[in-house]
């Protein structure tokens, strides 16, 4: 089996968001990125199945050359190579566009992507990679097992979980559940050492046009201070909601 | 030309995500100069959709779509919006309205704008506003495909009633083996009880609860008020609860209208994921702690003492204003 992990570079969750260039681009000044935590919980199921099922594992990032130490990252924690398609990902589509080109060509059975990114949040690369190369989706995937041709994969769904049975070629949108927290792996000095000798393939983009383009950010406004209410007198708190928020 | 809506339903009834996106389709509708045609498949009565400005509804009835499954109904949705000749496509922000949208949005050929908070600030060029780095910015992004796909924000334009006549009409889309290349094999739902998306109201507990035999405490309050369970990021990674209650920019987001958080610090990462809720109360035993500066309403004081307080003084006030 062979397996393609999509890896965003996305700032750590502890990050401070601020933008830059009267409010038209994110500043990345001071801010630490790291493997989207999606796209974590992902890679480490991929390990298991290498393991487990011998599978080649490559994982994959469309980005600048900053985000290289990410795809370094993926590689000590055990992926076999490393693609980097060296354009900015402007938007969903064109990332799923530019993705969908490497996986036709490099005839990947399991692509495993993050259900969204923690930056942008769009959960669109996934099912539009699936769309555009014709493989199956499950979305919101919180467990996966392959079997030949075959696979069964749980997907959470609103107070519960739903299981559901497909085929290879499969794409899923992952999530924490895949595994455990506790599964995550730390890349220890040896899968380090070894990241540096794996190959990291750079691929000049497709010329694909992004169909929707950011002009500008903005910062939510300050809110207003918290009103405290005396633990002594909690029905104080049950007239505010009723009467002044109005939410019970 | 009309601006196509779809609306969720289940077991036969509405759900309130899907009048929203019915009233804010009316917004876009209003201002295209065009009227909102509603898709429904398997769903409720079609008057309701009138009510919130749907003057066409196409009624998909199929038992073969008994089960959400994300590409056979989004191929029904496909062919609904070529019916109508739609240029814009409204959805929610549900579990599987993001499942179905990338599919949608591929076949369609549309730009898809995830997460949108308000009606389009123009509509040439097509700007609208949406949440991202979960809830802690706003971007405004152009959409510049012929066909747009808008998924609206849980709770962010509301409900607003726009009564017309809805005129019904069924719809029976075509159907191949290929859409249901995924099958269900089974489902486990829990069965009367809110669920974190549908909650008006959310009543989530952190580590200061000390052990997972305290949420009687945590039931008990969400009971009184109608409100679903949840629990911050290090809660379900210890075991005391299941993941599908961890809220959190890594767990499921909340846009509930009151949220309270019992014994939760409130971590930037907690904040984020549940900051789009409208009101927020913070009980914690510890002054310092940053959610209050992210509240609404605090109360210091040990959740132990607090929260059966707060229980009984809410029944009072319930047996008053029933």
């Amino acid at each position: 089996m062979k397996i393609l992990v999509c890896i965003s570079h996305v700032p750590d969750t502890t990050s401070k968001i601020n933008f830059k260039n009267s409010d038209t681009q994110f500043d990345t000044n001071g801010v630490q990125f790291v493997i989207n935590p999606n796209d974590e919980f992902g890679l480490t199921r991929a390990m298991w199945f290498k393991e487990k099922q011998g599978a080649a594992v490559h994982v994959i990032n469309v980005g600048g050359p900053e985000t290289e130490p990410t795809l370094r990252k993926a590689l000590a924690i055990g992926a076999d190579e490393a693609i980097r398609i060296n354009t900015a990902p402007v938007d969903g589509f064109f990332v799923a566009k530019q993705l969908a080109k490497v996986v036709a060509e490099g005839g990947y059975d399991l692509v495993i992507a993050g259900r969204e990114s923690i930056d942008y949040n769009g959960g669109m690369v996934p099912g539009m990679l699936a769309a555009l190369t014709g493989a199956n989706f499950v979305n919101n995937c919180i467990s996966l097992e392959v079997d030949g041709n075959n696979a069964k994969a749980v997907r959470e769904i609103d107070g519960g979980r739903e299981t559901l049975s497909t085929t290879l070629p499969l794409v899923i949108g992952g999530q924490k559940g895949l595994v455990e927290e506790s599964d995550l792996r730390i890349p220890n000095m040896r899968g380090i050492m070894m990241a540096r000798q794996k190959p990291l393939k750079v691929v000049e983009p497709d010329g694909a046009t992004p169909a929707t383009q950011i002009n500008a950010f903005e910062k939510p406004a300050p809110k207003g201070a918290v009103k405290m209410i005396d633990p002594e007198n909690v029905e104080e708190l049950v007239n505010l909601l009723h009467n002044e928020a109005k939410v019970i | 030309m009309s601006v196509l809506v779809y609306t969720e339903s289940e077991q036969g009834k509405f759900k309130k995500i899907a009048l929203e996106a019915v009233s804010y389709a009316k917004g876009v509708a209003d201002m295209l100069g065009t009227t909102v045609t509603a898709v429904s498949i398997n769903g409720g009565d079609s008057t309701e959709l009138g009510n919130y400005g749907a003057s066409k509804v196409l009624q998909v009835t199929n038992d073969k779509l008994a089960q959400f499954n994300a590409k056979a109904y989004a191929d029904a949705i496909t062919q609904a919006a070529q019916k109508e000749n739609a240029k814009v496509v409204i959805i929610s922000s549900s579990a599987n309205a993001k499942f179905l949208a990338p599919l949608l949005a591929v076949q369609l050929n549309a730009a898809y704008a995830p997460n949108v908070v308000a009606l389009p600030e123009s509509t040439t060029p097509f700007v609208v506003k949406s949440n991202v780095f979960t809830n802690k910015a706003f971007a405004k992004a152009e959409l510049k495909s012929e066909i747009k796909l808008i998924g609206l924000s849980k709770n962010a334009y509301g409900l607003r009633e726009n009564a017309v006549s809805a005129a019904t009409e069924s719809f029976s889309p075509s159907l191949s083996d290929a859409d249901f290349s995924v099958k269900v094999e089974s489902v486990d739902k829990v069965t009367g009880k809110v669920t974190i998306a549908d909650a008006e109201i959310v009543v989530s507990g952190g580590r200061g609860l000390k052990g997972p035999e305290n949420w009687g405490l945590i039931e008990e309050l969400a009971g009184v008020l109608g409100a679903a369970t949840a629990c911050s990021k290090p809660v379900s990674d210890m075991g005391w609860r299941p993941h599908s209650e961890h809220v959190g920019q890594t767990g499921k987001p909340v846009a509930s209208n009151l949220y309270i958080a019992i014994g939760i610090s409130g971590a930037i990462q907690h904040l984020a994921g549940i900051n789009a809720s409208k009101v927020k109360v913070v009980i914690n035993n510890d002054a310092e702690a940053p959610f209050f500066k992210a509240a609404d309403y605090g109360i210091v004081g040990d959740a132990f003492e607090v929260v059966p307080k707060l229980i009984e003084k809410l029944k009072e006030f319930k047996a008053n204003n029933a």
